[in-house]
C-alpha cells in the first residue's frame, strides 16, 4: 500500500480545492494532519502490515513498482513528523486563513514529492520527484513576497537549476551504458564500466548535483538566506526534512544502491562531510540571527551525516541514517522554538534577548533539550548518533576524520550553549518583561518533537538492535 | 558527423550565445525559439521524432509565445538605458564565447580519446507504452509538477490580481 503515500497527498490536494464553499479552508488542516499521521502510523505500527499487502487493491490499478527498506521507513517517519510540525506552526505564523490554505496546498505537494523521492527505485523518477519538491520549495520560500523572500527564492532557483542540469546530464550519460534508469540496472552497468571516464564524470556530476540540493559546503550559498527569508513554518519544513529529502537521501541512496562504495568515493564524502561539519560550525558561532545560526548549524550537522556515509561500512550507514532522523527532529524543534520566540518578541536578534525561559517555560525547556541534543550531550539522541558516527569512522580507519568530528562537536557545543544562554537564560531583558508563553500552534509541535527526542534518547539501547543497526544491513 | 551536422551545431552555438548575451528581452525570446527550432532539426537527424516534435511545439512554440506575451506587458528600456545595460552585459559575459570555444575543443578532443563500448539495449518500446505503462510513476510526478506550477501562480500573483 506504499503507493497510497504518494497518491493520498495528491488526491487530498484535488479534493481540498473542489469548488465547494470554504470546504478546503475549513478541513485543510485536518486532512493534512490525517495524511501525516497515517504515514507515521504506517512506519511505527508494523502490525498494520502497511508495506506488505494491499487489501485496498489500489496498487493493482497501476503498473508502479516501489521499494521500502529500513532507510525508506526512517525517512517516511521523519517526513510525517516534520510535516505535521510545520502544519501546526503555520497556524501560528499565518493568521490569514487564505495564506494558511495556500501553505497547506503547497505542503501537500511537498509531502507527495518527498514520499515519491524516498519510495521510487529509479534514478529518473527520483529526479522527477526532486523537481516536485523543488518547485514547492521555491513557492514556500517566496511566500512572504517581500524583497528578501523573492531574492532568496530566486537564489535557490538558480542553484537548483544548476543542480538539475548537472543531474539530468548525468542520468543521460549513465543511460548510454545502461538499458534503463532503475537502480538495479544502473548498478550492474556501472560495475561493468567503472573505469570508463564518462561513467566517472557522470557519477561525479550527480553527486555534485545532490550536494548543491543538500546545501553542503562549498555548495551552501542559497541555504542560510532561504531559511532566513522564508516564513517560520517553511523554515521548519526546509530545515527539518526538505533539504534532506532532495539532497542527502538521494546521495545516500545512490551511493548505497547504485554507485557503490569505493576508496575514492569514500574520500570525497569524508572530505565534504568534514569541511561542512567544521566550517559551518565556526560560521554558526559568529551569527546573531536566531534562524541564521540554526541554518549554519544544519549545514554542520548534515556534514556529520555525510561523514557517517563516507565510512563505507554498514555501521557508518546506520549511524548516518540515525543522525539524519535525529537532526530532522531536533532542528525542526529549534525552528519551531525560533518561530515561537519571534511571534512573541518580533525579533530574531539573539543579542537583544535574555531570560526568555522565565517568560516562555515550555519553549525554553524544549529548546534546551534540542540544543543539548545537537551538541551531543549524553544521554540525548544527538549524543548516540554522533557517538555511532565517530565509532564508525574509527573502526573504518578514518582516525583523522574521527578527531575532526569530535572537534566539530566541541564547537557545536559552544554555539548551542551561547544560543541557549543569550536567548533563554539570565535576567529577563526589560524590553521583554511583558512577553508571555507562545500560543499552542508553537507549543504543541515543540512538545511532541521534544517527546520524540526524549523517547529516542531513553530507548536507544532497545532501538539500536531492533531499528538502527538493521538499517545498515549488519544483521 | 557530416558537414551539415557541423554547420547546424555551429549555428546552434551562435544562437545560444546571442540569446544569453543580448540586452533585449524580445531578442532573447526569439533567440530561444530559433535555438529550439535548430535543436529540433538535430533531434530529427538523431532519429528521435517524438522528442523533436515536443521540442518544436513546446520549446520553440509555446514557451517563446508566453515570454513574448509577458514582455509585451512590460515597459521597454530607453535607448540610453539599453546602451548602458549592453555595456555592463558585455563586461560580465565577454569570457562566455571563449569558454564555449574551449569547451568545444575539449569535447572534440574527448570524442577522439574515449571509446564507448555501449551495452546492448533491450527491445525498444512504443512511446505510448513507455508513457502510459512503463513510466506511470513519472506521469504522476509530472502532474504534481503542473499542479505545483498552478499553485505557484495562484499563491504568488493572487494579491496582484486583487489589486
Amino acid at each position: 500500500m506504499e503507493l497510497l503515500l504518494i497518491l493520498l497527498p495528491f488526491v487530498s490536494l484535488l479534493l481540498l480545492n473542489l469548488p465547494i464553499k470554504r470546504w478546503g479552508r475549513r478541513f485543510g488542516f485536518w486532512v493534512v494532519l490525517a495524511v501525516a499521521l497515517l504515514q507515521i502510523c504506517a512506519v511505527c505500527l508494523p502490525w498494520l502490515n502497511f508495506f506488505g499487502g494491499d487489501p485496498t487493491g489500489i496498487s493493482a490499478l497501476f503498473n508502479i513498482k516501489l521499494a521500502v527498506d529500513g532507510i525508506t521507513k526512517v525517512l517516511l517517519l521523519s517526513i510525517g513528523l516534520v510535516s505535521a510540525a510545520a502544519l501546526f506552526t503555520c497556524c501560528g505564523v499565518h493568521g490569514d486563513e487564505e495564506k494558511r490554505f495556500d501553505f497547506i496546498n503547497i505542503l501537500l505537494v511537498a509531502l507527495m514529492g518527498m514520499n515519491g523521492i524516498v519510495l521510487v527505485k529509479d534514478l529518473f523518477s527520483m529526479y522527477v520527484f526532486i523537481e516536485v519538491v523543488g518547485i514547492a520549495s521555491f513557492i514556500l520560500i517566496a511566500f512572504q513576497k517581500d524583497r528578501d523572500a523573492l531574492e532568496s527564492s530566486f537564489k535557490y532557483i538558480v542553484f537548483s537549476a544548476i543542480a538539475t542540469i548537472i543531474m539530468l546530464s548525468s542520468i543521460a550519460l549513465l543511460l548510454l551504458f545502461s538499458a534503463d534508469t532503475s537502480f538495479a540496472s544502473l548498478a550492474i552497468a556501472i560495475k561493468g564500466s567503472s573505469a570508463n571516464l564518462l561513467v566517472i564524470f557522470a557519477i561525479a556530476a550527480y553527486i555534485s548535483g545532490v550536494l548543491i540540493k543538500g546545501g553542503l559546503m562549498p555548495f551552501h550559498g542559497w541555504l542560510p538566506d532561504a531559511y532566513m527569508a522564508a516564513p517560520n513554518s517553511t523554515s521548519v519544513l526546509l530545515a527539518g526534512i526538505v533539504t534532506k529529502s532532495v539532497g542527502i537521501y538521494p546521495l545516500i541512496r545512490i551511493v548505497h544502491s547504485v554507485f557503490g562504495y569505493s576508496a575514492s568515493m569514500n574520500s570525497v564524502l569524508l572530505a565534504v562531510g568534514a569541511i561542512s561539519a567544521v566550517l559551518a560550525a565556526f560560521a554558526a558561532i559568529t551569527q546573531s540571527d536566531f534562524k541564521r545560526m540554526l541554518a549554519y548549524s544544519s549545514i554542520s550537522q548534515v556534514g556529520y551525516i555525510i561523514l557517517g556515509l563516507g565510512c563505507g561500512t554498514a555501521l557508518g550507514l546506520a549511524a548516518a541514517i540515525f543522525h539524519l532522523f535525529n537532526h530532522s527532529i531536533f532542528k525542526s524543534l529549534l525552528f519551531v522554538n525560533a518561530a515561537a520566540v519571534e511571534s512573541r518578541t518580533a525579533s530574531r536578534d539573539i543579542e537583544n534577548m535574555s531570560g526568555l525561559a522565565q517568560k516562555m517555560p515550555w519553549t525554553g525547556a524544549t529548546s534546551a533539550l534540542a540544543c543539548l541534543s545537537v551538541a551531543g550531550i549524553p544521554p540525548l539522541s544527538g549524543f548516540w548518533s554522533k557517538l555511532l558516527i565517530i565509532i564508525a569512522l574509527w573502526t573504518s580507519g578514518s582516525y583523522f576524520y574521527a578527531v575532526i568530528a569530535i572537534l566539530a562537536s566541541v564547537v557545536t557545543l559552544a554555539y548551542m550553549l551561547t544560543l541557549q544562554r543569550k536567548v533563554f537564560f539570565g535576567e529577563v531583558a526589560p524590553s521583554l518583561s511583558k512577553v508571555t508563553e507562545a500560543e499552542s500552534p508553537f507549543v504543541v509541535p515543540a512538545m511532541v518533537l521534544a517527546g520524540v527526542l526524549v523517547f529516542v534518547s531513553i530507548l536507544f539501547p532497545l532501538l539500536i538492535n531492533t531499528f538502527i543497526v538493521p538499517i545498515g544491513g549488519i544483521f | 558527423m557530416g558537414m551539415l551536422d557541423a554547420i547546424i551545431l555551429i549555428i546552434l552555438s551562435l544562437t545560444v550565445l546571442a540569446t544569453v548575451m543580448t540586452t533585449s528581452l524580445l531578442q532573447a525570446a526569439i533567440g530561444l525559439a530559433v535555438t529550439s527550432a535548430l535543436l529540433t532539426v538535430v533531434m530529427f537527424k538523431l532519429n528521435a521524432p517524438l522528442a523533436a516534435l515536443f521540442e518544436l511545439s513546446v520549446c520553440a512554440g509555446l514557451i517563446p509565445v508566453i515570454f513574448i506575451t509577458v514582455i509585451s506587458l512590460t515597459k521597454p528600456l530607453s535607448n540610453e538605458e539599453m546602451k548602458t545595460e549592453s555595456r555592463e552585459k558585455m563586461t560580465r559575459f565577454w569570457p562566455l564565447p571563449i569558454v564555449f570555444i574551449l569547451a568545444g575543443i575539449i569535447a572534440a578532443y574527448l570524442k577522439i580519446r574515449i571509446s564507448l563500448k555501449l551495452p546492448m539495449h533491450g527491445p525498444s518500446l512504443d512511446v505510448r507504452q513507455v508513457l502510459w505503462s512503463v513510466r506511470q510513476i513519472d506521469l504522476i510526478g509530472q502532474l504534481a509538477v503542473l499542479l505545483a506550477g498552478a499553485f505557484a501562480i495562484l499563491v504568488l500573483f493572487k494579491e496582484m490580481r486583487r489589486k
